[in-house]
């Protein structure tokens, strides 16, 4: 999820296909939906769609950053809000945040908090990298599944 | 307060019915959905859809913190509760109240009050609501002595169960002990609260329900429903007015409806079910449900009322929005459950892509449901995936309407209980009216038929 899907993956995804006996093969993930079908079905060859901005998420949204060229953002990788909440970048107001863009962070490296009914979670990155953009605002809502940040993993 | 715009914390064919109402009062829904749900038709209605977490309720539509955040960041007024999930959990009630955020239905205590069974109990003996004989046990000798005024069989009942869970029959003294060691250790375990009662099994009984509702001051009714179509204690086909009750026996049941919404001052929509004894043409009070129930479009259908529409109504503070005398019933409504099942593989869950799906549509029939054509219905959630409801100047016009519909509907890809519905639309006792709960175990195993004769749920 999140990471560019790549023309080697393409090729690993269709020899997948071609080992198996199903004659169509549907991928979506936040954002790409991939079909691929043989013997002459609907897509005759694999067509990659960029999936729709889901409609089923209109939250207030800071715009994301301009991408870079496509070869430097293929590596990418967003991490997702693990719960609904408020997301915070700084242990409270006025305070440094935990992480900044160009920072280093482990697995275990606290990116932020999320303010559930004045419970305060804090939320680790999950993987090793580093911090290329921060995605979601300070202070705001964020989804179950919403970008928080933007990593170059290690 | 006027409701400007209403948080819905459900799911499936109910949220779809709750927005529809919401649009027609020009209220802005926001529709709180799991992973699993972000593709479905509420979403794609709501005026506005936030990802509350993963597909598993219990980290999506179970989390109290999550809906209520999640309704105060996106400026909600209100929250629908729907049915099931948080609709009857004191403590979600509550956490609204706490941050001023109405609640779509009765207080946090009322909630309480119906949802633990010996106080909902001793409130009905209150208000002179007759109940099944029975009463709370703490000993085996105590149990030893109710039961020998209750007599055998009977039944040993959670406090916290319901809906035919935590539940165990009883056949004799011999067995009794026994059975209540078994009984309080499964409710301790299931519920977190061990307290059992004992109430006398009734062989054969119907299932009729009282709609209610009140606004704190006042309590009206909305006529009986008859959900005696049951497998395992879920309702399967409902219907309104109850066939072949006595007047006398319906005015009473629904006069005791109101006595007990009336003593614990009941506020918003309800629901209290009753078991109808036919043989003695006696009723006793098993439980109220404090929220919308699944069935209600039959009442709709017969009133020509939007309880929805009432709801958000009395949760504005707008008062009942008729009175008693304005409330007229015209002809005869039926509903049937449709669930993706497979009725030949002992009601297996059949979850999967529904390639196809329609219904029929036309005069007096209503379809409530989430499902289209290439609808997904996930392995998470309740398998009901439709209810058809049909009405009729007569209840022979309501059923022939209802099998025609039956008929007409093209579900595939998934495996559905259709074709039971149809097995009992065409039933002889079912078109006579008047079946008991055990009807539909006997139709189907007739070996089950006694071990299913009492039900509740």
């Amino acid at each position: 999820m999140g990471a560019k899907l790549t023309l080697e993956d393409v090729r690993a995804i269709l020899a997948l296909l071609d080992a198996s006996t199903f004659d169509e093969l549907h991928i979506e993930t936040d954002d790409l939906k991939l079909s691929l079908s043989r013997n002459g079905a609907p897509a005759a060859s694999a067509a990659l769609v960029p999936a729709p901005v889901p409609a089923a998420s209109p939250a207030p949204r800071p715009a994301a950053p301009a991408p870079a060229a496509p070869a430097d953002t293929s590596d990418l990788v967003d991490i997702p809000a693990p719960m609904l909440g408020l997301f915070y970048r700084a242990p409270k107001p006025g305070a440094e945040p935990y992480v900044t863009v160009g920072a280093t962070i482990a697995p275990d490296t606290v990116i932020g908090i999320i303010e559930v009914m004045k419970l305060m979670n804090s939320v680790p990155a999950g993987l090793a990298g580093e911090v290329v953009a921060i995605v979601a605002q300070d202070a705001t809502l964020v989804e179950y599944g919403q970008p928080i940040l933007r990593v170059r993993p290690h | 307060m006027a409701i400007r715009r209403l948080f819905i914390a459900n799911r499936g064919e109910i949220a779809v019915r709750i927005i529809q109402t919401c649009r027609m009062l020009g209220i802005e829904t926001v529709l709180g959905v799991s992973e699993a749900d972000r593709d479905g038709l509420g979403a794609a209605l709501a005026t506005r859809v936030v990802r509350i977490g993963p597909a598993p309720a219990t980290q999506s539509y179970l989390r109290i913190g999550t809906m209520v955040e999640a309704a105060l960041r996106t400026g909600a007024d209100a929250i629908h509760p729907g049915y099931g999930f948080l609709s009857e959990n004191p403590a979600f009630a509550r956490a609204c109240e706490e941050n001023g955020i109405v609640f779509v239905g009765p207080t946090a205590a009322q909630i309480a009050a119906v949802g633990d069974k010996l106080a909902a109990r001793r409130h009905a003996e209150a208000a002179g609501v007759p109940v099944v004989p029975g009463g709370a046990v703490a000993s085996p000798g105590e149990a030893e002595a109710l039961a020998r005024r209750v007599g055998f069989p009977l039944l040993v009942k959670a406090v916290a169960g319901g809906g035919g869970r935590g539940m165990k029959r009883v056949a004799d003294m011999a067995s009794l002990g026994a059975m209540l060691d078994r009984a309080m250790a499964e409710a301790g375990a299931a519920f977190g609260d061990a307290r059992v009662y004992l109430e006398r099994f009734v062989a054969s009984g119907r299932h009729v329900e009282a709609q209610i509702m009140g606004d704190g001051a006042r309590v009206i009714h909305l006529g009986e429903r008859d959900c005696s179509v049951q497998r395992r204690y879920q309702k399967v086909i409902e219907e309104a007015p109850a066939p072949n009750l006595s007047d006398a026996l319906r005015h009473a049941l629904l006069e005791a409806a109101l006595r007990f919404a009336r003593h614990i001052g009941y506020r918003g929509l309800g629901t209290v079910e009753f078991l109808v004894d036919s043989a003695r043409d006696a009723f006793y009070f098993l439980e109220m449900n404090a929220r919308i129930q699944v069935e209600h479009p039959v009442t709709e259908a017969i009133t020509g009322l939007d309880l929805v529409a009432a709801q958000i109504a009395i949760a504005e503070g707008r008062g009942l929005p008729v009175d008693q005398r304005d409330v007229a019933f015209r002809g005869h409504a039926i509903e049937c459950r449709v669930n993706a099942e497979s009725i030949d593989r002992d009601f297996q869950p059949s979850p999967g892509v529904a390639r196809t799906v329609w219904f029929p549509s036309g005069l007096d029939i209503r379809v409530d449901t989430h499902m289209q054509s290439g609808s997904r219905v996930p392995p998470f959630y309740d398998s009901m995936i439709a209810k058809i409801i049909t009405r009729g100047e007569t209840r022979e016009a309501a059923i022939a309407r209802m099998r025609h519909a039956i008929d007409a509907a093209r579900i595939e890809g998934i495996d559905t209980n259709l074709a039971l519905h149809a097995r009992v639309l065409a039933h002889p006792d079912f078109q006579r009216g008047g079946v008991d709960t055990g009807f539909l175990a006997a139709l189907l195993e007739p070996g089950e038929a006694t071990r299913d004769g009492a039900r509740e749920g």
